[in-house]
Formats: structure tokens, C-alpha cells, sequence
């Protein structure tokens, strides 16, 4: 192995050689790296890592129908193994209730071209900018944590039908914490990004530096139902939860906020009354993702047959009305309905909306910012509520303007109950959610005013 | 008494660690680790007796961690080569110099004596990966039709997540471990829809994941025959149950529950790296500061928890973690007051510490080690052996909560809010059937403070998590925790029904 791994177009290619009369696809996935961690205003850990992930998908066709098999092993495996394993997989597994023809198409002529990469010279704006960051924040007495991480993934997807495509997908994301020193302030700011050409480390500063100013004046708040506004970043902490639980078999079994009476959906349900659209589009200027299915496993909605087909723009919520919910393609002929995949971004937005979030402060006569959410979880989800907590920067605005910081709240809220409950919604940006940073960067939220959500009580926490 | 695996022995192991480390020498550092780490695991999961998922998955690298001059640098490759593992070391060793500028604090590491080769081995019978395919979704399926059969219920998932780890440590230190680590977590969950309302219940298995191989499912360690036999019965009362009235209720919380709050309330919240700040961008930080190391009265007398990196079939049991540290076992609680933490070498050396105390882990080859949890356990009564029905005795009006369901805390690890798979209301001392939508809700020491009574040795159960999130890049760990059963008093419990707004 020392003349390194076999380029991933060529080992895409290798593993669809001997393969059963149902078919055999191919995935490799080559991942790149770099990141770097902060904390107490100084440098704690770092990383670089190459990785490759391959998956390969036998299916094994019987006269009543196909079965398939998955095996997926990283790096330097063997890949004679991996074929091994998914074949006898799918000699030995039952057919598959997701079968569909396999996804046809041609070879792109990029397949055979190497991985993007990415190393830590790539976080340049924020290696650069931190040591002054650091300075001013002990001399101003604060204390900076935060992490910056960027990801090349290339994916090659190799089909015996002849289908061969490739994909580059950078992606990564800035954040900072700010402490005051006593640990009873704190503000937080981050940024999604697909290249670090534009992140602005002193802008995220700025915003730090904004929300420990507002926090010098403390007001104790009890728990209870407020008016609320939330940047795009909150509300795509909760919204993303929307999207990830629109599983149509989910739903139509019954387990499920959009399960409607009676075994069906709640497809063409007006589900707010503000005419939202949320949608998700592979090709989405600001925040583009994967434009083919690329996916080593089968669910309940999700599934391995679909692999290599293009993924359509979808629009789950149109005027405010429930549009569509996700089905793998088997799914979808059996209930009626479009192909519906997971896509890997999120756009929330209501048409004509304009106005940042001062503006909708401006607007507020009595109510809570709440700039980051966090430990978000499902406690129902016959309503899908979720619990969570508030987190560095909780704020009272009162006559349109922010006059202090409030304590922290564990929150239980519906985000479709709070798409219902959206008094104005301002522009469309790139925001960042906290919770979800780690999976999930690609989002462009509206700041929201709401009325009436739910904190449920308070915490002490700082 | 099961080995190490001959197919990952077979790999050039000491040749891959030695370029790391002779290349790291080479470069000037002070400190070096290699570590080449193979994870298998498995995914199945049926819905309705039918396969839903399969997925076999191979992890397999090799990781560089190196301190020069003070400053710290991580590379790792899935590249299993002399060359490729030295490059990585060369790699780690370009970081702590690109991020040097930004350095404010040197890194070190508390001392730890070399431990020479060591070979460990967990506690199991039968390697989960030897299992075909068709014998685990016949058992699953079986399982699952079983379920389904029964009266109210209308939908059944099943799944199984099979781990292997095996791995290869070696340091500058001279210490060399290799190890490997089993563990199983079987799960099934059924669905009971009204067809008039729409509205729904679920109930899951309460078997805990543990430290074992596949003999977990065919009766070792667990009853899932006679669990299987009692859950639709248990589902169809849920559904049938009153809501909850919410107020202030005495809490009898059995093990299948209290383990997560443990994890979440304590376990955390005892982690000396993120209690100092170095978690504060995500996990949080700690209301259990240094400072009251010795004075904090975290709980009543009753509560006694330890950490542990030995139990048998724990999950985060090891003889050497991550960062070359001989595991052992320590004291958090004494008595109720703060008396310890849980350590890497890093944080032991900066608060002054001897040694680590061994909760270094990495989350598979590609990663670098952080201070991860041991198994932190609440220890039961040290006289006698008081039962559920014991505890339960001793309550007018509460509830008797089963299973783990939602969980949520603050990043201080105050306010926190747990529900269950089952509540049964206790009346007079007895239990009076379910409820449904519950929530208990509390601060951790108030809580803690109201554990009246915990209970006896046979009340004693190892549960735990398979995913445990922390760091930057998040890393998932698996860690048990042990617990009684105990009796809380005063706990604030919320419909979740009304929560909504419903």
C-alpha cells in the first residue's frame, strides 16, 4: 500500500466489475478537513483528515422481486471484502420494500478527476484574526471560545447502468463565544460558509460585542408564553427540525405532526397564516448542496435504490400550505405522490418580506430577542414539541429597542406551531443554527416576530 | 475467554506507530501518539418485521497527536502506510505550527509512567460481527411479529447497532495497548394509533445497551422473552391512561430512567475541561466550579457516585485510555458534597493534578482525544436492600417513572426536563395505573437534594448511551451508568400535552 490509494473514480469503477444480474453501485465518498478550536483566548486543538469512505450496494433480483445489500468500510480497505459482504448481503437479505429500477444516466466527464481538497491555511480570516482577537478581548475582559471547520467532500457514485457522477461539496462554519470574565454574561455569533473567503471575523466580533453591551443591564424575567423575535439563526434552529421530521410514511402510519385523522396526510393543509414558502433547491445560489442521492443506507423514506437520481427542488410549504412531504421513489408511487428526497438545505421565507432584524426590534413594543437556542429535542410528536434552552443572549426589548439582557429559559415549542404563530417575518438571509451547525450549515432564514412562546421555565444558567 | 483479533493483528501495526513516532522525534516534539483504530459496526433496522436498513460499516485509520513547543497538532489518514502515517505525523506537527501565533497558554500534559505492552480484552461471548445477517433479522422479525400481533398495537420498529473497536496505542512514553471493545444495543419500539383521534402512543424495550456481544439477545443479561411478553399490555394502558395533572409530585424513578439523568446532571456536569471553560462555544460549562471541589452540596446524604473505566460491561470500560492512562476508579460524591472530577492530562496538569485520572477518548481513528465520561455511577444503599415496592411504600401521592424517552439540559447542567416510556401514579404507597404526558422538570441540586432514599443492590442496573455528544468536532461516545432505584420528593412534573399548548 505504499504507492498510496487507488484514485476513487478508478475504485468506484473496479467494484461494479462481477457484478450480479440486479446490479451493483458504487459510492465513494473522499472527505478533507481542517479545523480549529478555541477557548479561554487561546488555541486548544486543531485537525487535519483524509478520510474516504466507500459504500458499495449489490442488488440481488429474484423473480418476485430485489433484495439488496450494503457494505461500507473506509480508507485502505479491502475492496474485494466490500464486494463480498454486499453481495452475500443482498444474497441474504429479504426483497426490499424500496425497490425501484436503478437510476440511468451518462458518465460524467469530470468522474476520473481528483478529490477537492482542503487544509488549515484554508481558516487563513480566522488563524489570522484570532491572536488580535484574543488581545483586545483580555484587554476589554472577556473570554473567547469558539470553532472553525471546513470540509471538502467529492463524492463519486459509479452505477451498472453506466451512470458516473461526481460532486464537490465544500462547506464549513465559523463561531464565537464571548464571556464576560465572571461568567454572567455572554453572547454568541457564527457563520455558515462555503469557502472562508467571506467570513468576517470582525463582524462576528461586532455582534459579540453588541449583545455584552446590551447585557450589562440584567432583568429577572419570569417563565411565561412572549412575544418573541428571533434572528434567522434561532429560527433555523427550530425550523430545520420542521423539514427533518416531514417523513411521508411517518406520517401516513400515524406517528406523526403531519399525520392527518383518518390514516392519511396533512398534504394540502394550511399550516400558517402567513403565507411562508419553505423550500430546498440542490442549486440554491448562496447555500448549493449534493444535486444527485448519494445514500448508503435505506429508510423509512430515504432509499439506496435512488441513488445517482437527481434531486428536484422541493417545496414543502408553499403560501403557508403544507406542498410535500419526503418519499423515497417506491414510496411515492405507492402513496400518489413526487419523489421527494432529503436535499441538505433549507430556504424559509416569506414573499415580499423585507427588513432586518432591527427592524422587527423596532417593531416590538414588549417582548424577548433570543439570539441561539439549544439542546434541542422532541418531547411529542403528535405536535412535534421540542424542548431546548435558551443560550448566550436572551434579551428584553421594550418601545423598540433592546434594555437588557434576560435570564435563560427552557423553552417547549412547535415549529409549526411557530410558523403558526409568526406575527412578520423580515428578508431571507444565510443564517447559521447553532444546534444543527455540526450537520446541517446550509440554511437561509427570515428573522421572525412570534407571539406567545413558550418558556416554560427558567434556568439558572449563564 | 475471547482475543484479540488475529485480522487486525495482522496489520503492520508497530511499523505504522513507530514511523509516526520516529517522525514526530524527528520534527522536534516534545510529546507524540499514534493510534490505529479499526471500528465495525452494523445498523439493521425492520419496520414492521420487514428490513428497513442494513448497514455494515468499517472504520479503519490511523491518528497522529503531537505537542511541540507547547503547542498541539492533530493529523490522522485512513491511508495504512509506513509513509502515509508518517506524512500524518509530519502533518500534525505543520499544525502546532501554523496555529502557534495563536497560542496563549502552552500546552502540557500530566505526567504518566509508561505501562509497556499491554493487551486488554472486554467481557463478551460471541463477536456480534460473526453473526450472519439472516440469523439477526430472523430474531428481530420474530420479535417484531410478536408485537404486532397483539391487540393495540399497529406499528413495530426494530433495530440492532452492533460495535466492534479494535486498536492500537502507541506513545512516546513508551506505553503500547492494543485492545478491543464489544457492545450491542437491541431495540424495539411499538406504535399504537387511534384510528377516531389520530392520536398516538409509543412504547420502547427498556434493555439498556451494554458491554456484551451477541449472547445479549439470546438471554444473557437480559429478559427480552418476558419483556416482549408484558410491553403491548403496557401500551395499550398508556393509551387508555389519564393526562398527568401537573404540580409537585414524589418521584420513585427506576433505574431504566434515573441512569440518563445521571449522565446528563452529573456526569457532565463533573467534567474538569468543560467546568474550566474549554467546552464553553458548545457542551457549556459547569455550575459545579472548581472552587467548591470539597464544599458543594450537590445532593442528600444518600448520594454516593463514583466514576469508573473498569466495571465489567460497561461501556466506557478500558485498561488504557487514549492518551496512554491506566483507567481506574475515583469518587465525584461523597456523602453528597463535590469530592472529584473526571480528568484528562491535559486539565490534571493545569489545575494541578498528580495524574489523570484516565477519561481521555477518541470517537475512532480519525479523531483526537478529549476528555470523554467514565462510567459515573450512583452507588445503591450501603445496608440493606430496599425495593421498588419498598421505595414506593413510602409515597402518598407520586409517580413511579419507567424508561428514558426525551431529555434536555442547560448548558450549565441546571435546569433539566426528562419524560419516560411509562408513568404509573402511586396512591397510598401502591401503585394506581399509568399516566401519560409527563415531564419532570428541575435544578440538579434541588433534585439531588430531594433523593430521600436510594435503593438496595437488586433495584441495581448498568444502563447507558451509545452516543454521547461532545467537542468540536462533535465526537460520540459510548459510557454505562449504574444506579438504584431512588425516591425523590418534590419534583416538579409538567403535561407535556399542555406544554403545547394543546
Amino acid at each position: 500500500m505504499s504507492g498510496g490509494l487507488l484514485p476513487a473514480g478508478e475504485l468506484a469503477e473496479r467494484a461494479l466489475e462481477g457484478a450480479p444480474a440486479g446490479g451493483r453501485i458504487a459510492i465513494v465518498e473522499e472527505l478533507s478537513e481542517a479545523e480549529l478550536r478555541y477557548a479561554n483566548n487561546t488555541v486548544t486543538t486543531n485537525g487535519v483528515r483524509q478520510s474516504r469512505v466507500v459504500t458499495v450496494i449489490s442488488f440481488d433480483a429474484r423473480p418476485d422481486g430485489v433484495a439488496a445489500g450494503v457494505a461500507t468500510g473506509s480508507g485502505a480497505l479491502d475492496l474485494d471484502g466490500l464486494v463480498t459482504a454486499a453481495d452475500a448481503g443482498a444474497a441474504s437479505s429479504p426483497l426490499a420494500e424500496d425497490a425501484s429500477p436503478l437510476v440511468t444516466g451518462d458518465a460524467a466527464p469530470d468522474f476520473h478527476d481528483g478529490p477537492g481538497r482542503t487544509r488549515l491555511q484554508q481558516l487563513a480570516p480566522v488563524i489570522a484574526g484570532l491572536p488580535e482577537l484574543f488581545g483586545r478581548a483580555e484587554a476589554e475582559g472577556r473570554v473567547i471560545a469558539g470553532f472553525a471547520h471546513h470540509r471538502v467532500r467529492t463524492t463519486y457514485l459509479a452505477s451498472t447502468t453506466g451512470l458516473r457522477a461526481r460532486h464537490v461539496d465544500p462547506g464549513g462554519r465559523v463561531e464565537l463565544v464571548g464571556r464576560s470574565v465572571d461568567g454572567t454574561r455572554s453572547a454568541w455569533a457564527g457563520a455558515g460558509t462555503n469557502l472562508f473567503d467571506d467570513v468576517d471575523l470582525a463582524a462576528l466580533e461586532t455582534r459579540l460585542v453588541r449583545g455584552l453591551g446590551w447585557a450589562r443591564r440584567r432583568v429577572e424575567l419570569p417563565a411565561g408564553r412572549y412575544e418573541t423575535v428571533m434572528p434567522g439563526d434561532a429560527v433555523a434552529d427550530l425550523v430545520t427540525m420542521f423539514e427533518g421530521h416531514a417523513s411521508g410514511k411517518d406520517a401516513e402510519e400515524g406517528g406523526s405532526v403531519f399525520s392527518g385523522p383518518g390514516g392519511g396526510t396533512r398534504i394540502g393543509d394550511r399550516l400558517c397564516q402567513l403565507g411562508f414558502e419553505l423550500r430546498s433547491d440542490p442549486a440554491d445560489p448562496v447555500v448549493p448542496t449534493m444535486p444527485f442521492v448519494a445514500t448508503a443506507a435505506s429508510q423509512a423514506d430515504i432509499s439506496v435504490f435512488d441513488n445517482g437520481a437527481p434531486i428536484p427542488p422541493v417545496r414543502w410549504l408553499s403560501g403557508g400550505v403544507l406542498e410535500r412531504l419526503r418519499y423515497h421513489r417506491a414510496g411515492a408511487r405507492r402513496s400518489a405522490q413526487a419523489f421527494t428526497p432529503d436535499v441538505g438545505n433549507l430556504v424559509l421565507e416569506l414573499p415580499g418580506a423585507d427588513g432586518g432584524l432591527d427592524d422587527l426590534i423596532g417593531r416590538t413594543e414588549r417582548g424577548l430577542l433570543v439570539t441561539c437556542l439549544w439542546y434541542i429535542r422532541t418531547v411529542d410528536p403528535a405536535t412535534l414539541l421540542l424542548t431546548g434552552l435558551t443560550r448566550d443572549g436572551v434579551y428584553l426589548v421594550e418601545g423598540g429597542e433592546v434594555v437588557g439582557a434576560v435570564n435563560n429559559f427552557r423553552f417547549n415549542e412547535s415549529p409549526v406551531d411557530l410558523l403558526a404563530k409568526a406575527l412578520e417575518a423580515g428578508r431571507t438571509e444565510r443564517a447559521l443554527s447553532r444546534e444543527w451547525s455540526e450537520w446541517y450549515t446550509r440554511t437561509r432564514m427570515p428573522p421572525l416576530r412570534v407571539a406567545e412562546f413558550n418558556m416554560s421555565s427558567v434556568s439558572p444558567a449563564t | 475467554m475471547p482475543e484479540l483479533d488475529p485480522s487486525f493483528l495482522a496489520l503492520p501495526l508497530d511499523a505504522l506507530s513507530t514511523a509516526g513516532l520516529e517522525a514526530a522525534a524527528a520534527r522536534g516534539c516534545e510529546h507524540a501518539e499514534v493510534r490505529t483504530e479499526r471500528v465495525r459496526s452494523q445498523l439493521l433496522r425492520l419496520r414492521d418485521g420487514q428490513l428497513e436498513t442494513s448497514v455494515d460499516e468499517t472504520e479503519l485509520g490511523s491518528a497522529c497527536r503531537v505537542v511541540r513547543d507547547g503547542s498541539f497538532g492533530f493529523a490522522a489518514t485512513v491511508e495504512l502506510s509506513v509513509d502515509a502515517v508518517a506524512a500524518a505525523a509530519n502533518q500534525a506537527t505543520e499544525a502546532a505550527e501554523v496555529t502557534k501565533d495563536a497560542l496563549r497558554r502552552r500546552l502540557e500534559l500530566a505526567p504518566e509512567p509508561s505501562h509497556g505492552r499491554v493487551e486488554w480484552v472486554s467481557s463478551y461471548e460471541v463477536d456480534p460481527t460473526t453473526v450472519g445477517l439472516e440469523e439477526k433479522v430472523a430474531l428481530l422479525g420474530e420479535w417484531s411479529r410478536r408485537l404486532l400481533a397483539a391487540d393495540g398495537v399497529d406499528h413495530v420498529t426494530a433495530s440492532l447497532l452492533s460495535v466492534v473497536e479494535d486498536s492500537h496505542y502507541a506513545d512516546s512514553n513508551g506505553t503500547v495497548a492494543l485492545q478491543r471493545r464489544v457492545r450491542v444495543y437491541p431495540v424495539l419500539e411499538a406504535l399504537s394509533v387511534d384510528p377516531d383521534s389520530g392520536e398516538f402512543e409509543t412504547m420502547e424495550t427498556l434493555a439498556p445497551p451494554v458491554g456484551r456481544g451477541y449472547e445479549y439477545l439470546c438471554g444473557t443479561g437480559w429478559d427480552f422473552e418476558g419483556e416482549l411478553a408484558v410491553l403491548p399490555e403496557h401500551l395499550s394502558e398508556k393509551r387508555r391512561a389519564p393526562s398527568v395533572e401537573p404540580g409537585r409530585y414524589d418521584l420513585v424513578i427506576d433505574p431504566t430512567n434515573l441512569w440518563l439523568t445521571i449522565h446528563e446532571s452529573i456526569g457532565h456536569a463533573t467534567e474538569l475541561d468543560r467546568v474550566m471553560g474549554y467546552e464553553a462555544a458548545m457542551a457549556g460549562t459547569s455550575f459545579a466550579t472548581f472552587d467548591r471541589l470539597g464544599s458543594l452540596h450537590y445532593g442528600s446524604e444518600v448520594m454516593h457516585v463514583s466514576g469508573d473505566r473498569t466495571v465489567e460491561h460497561g461501556l466506557a470500560s478500558i485498561a488504557i485510555d487514549d492518551e496512554g492512562v491506566a483507567a481506574g476508579s475515583f469518587d465525584l460524591i461523597v456523602g453528597g458534597v463535590l469530592q472529584g472530577y473526571q480528568l484528562d492530562r491535559r486539565i490534571a496538569r493545569e489545575m494541578g493534578f498528580e495524574r489523570s485520572n484516565g477519561c481521555a477518548y477518541a470517537a475512532g481513528p480519525l479523531y483526537a482525544p478529549i476528555q470523554r465520561m467514565a462510567n459515573v455511577s450512583l452507588q445503591p444503599a450501603a445496608s440493606g436492600d430496599p425495593s421498588v415496592e419498598d421505595l414506593v411504600a413510602g409515597v402518598e401521592r407520586g409517580i413511579y417513572v419507567v424508561g428514558n424517552k426525551s431529555w434536555s439540559i442547560d448548558m450549565q447542567r441546571y435546569n433539566f426536563q426528562f419524560t419516560g416510556q411509562r408513568f404509573f401514579a402511586i396512591e397510598q404507597g401502591r401503585l394506581a395505573g399509568q399516566l401519560r404526558d409527563v415531564a419532570y422538570q428541575a435544578t440538579t441540586t434541588d433534585f439531588w437534594g430531594s433523593m430521600e432514599a436510594v435503593g438496595g443492590p437488586s433495584t441495581y442496573l448498568l444502563a447507558g448511551s451509545f452516543n454521547c455528544g461532545k467537542g468540536q468536532p462533535m465526537q460520540s461516545a459510548p459510557v454505562s451508568h449504574g444506579c438504584p432505584a431512588a425516591l425523590f420528593r418534590q419534583v416538579n412534573v409538567l403535561n407535556t400535552r399542555a406544554e403545547a399548548g394543546r
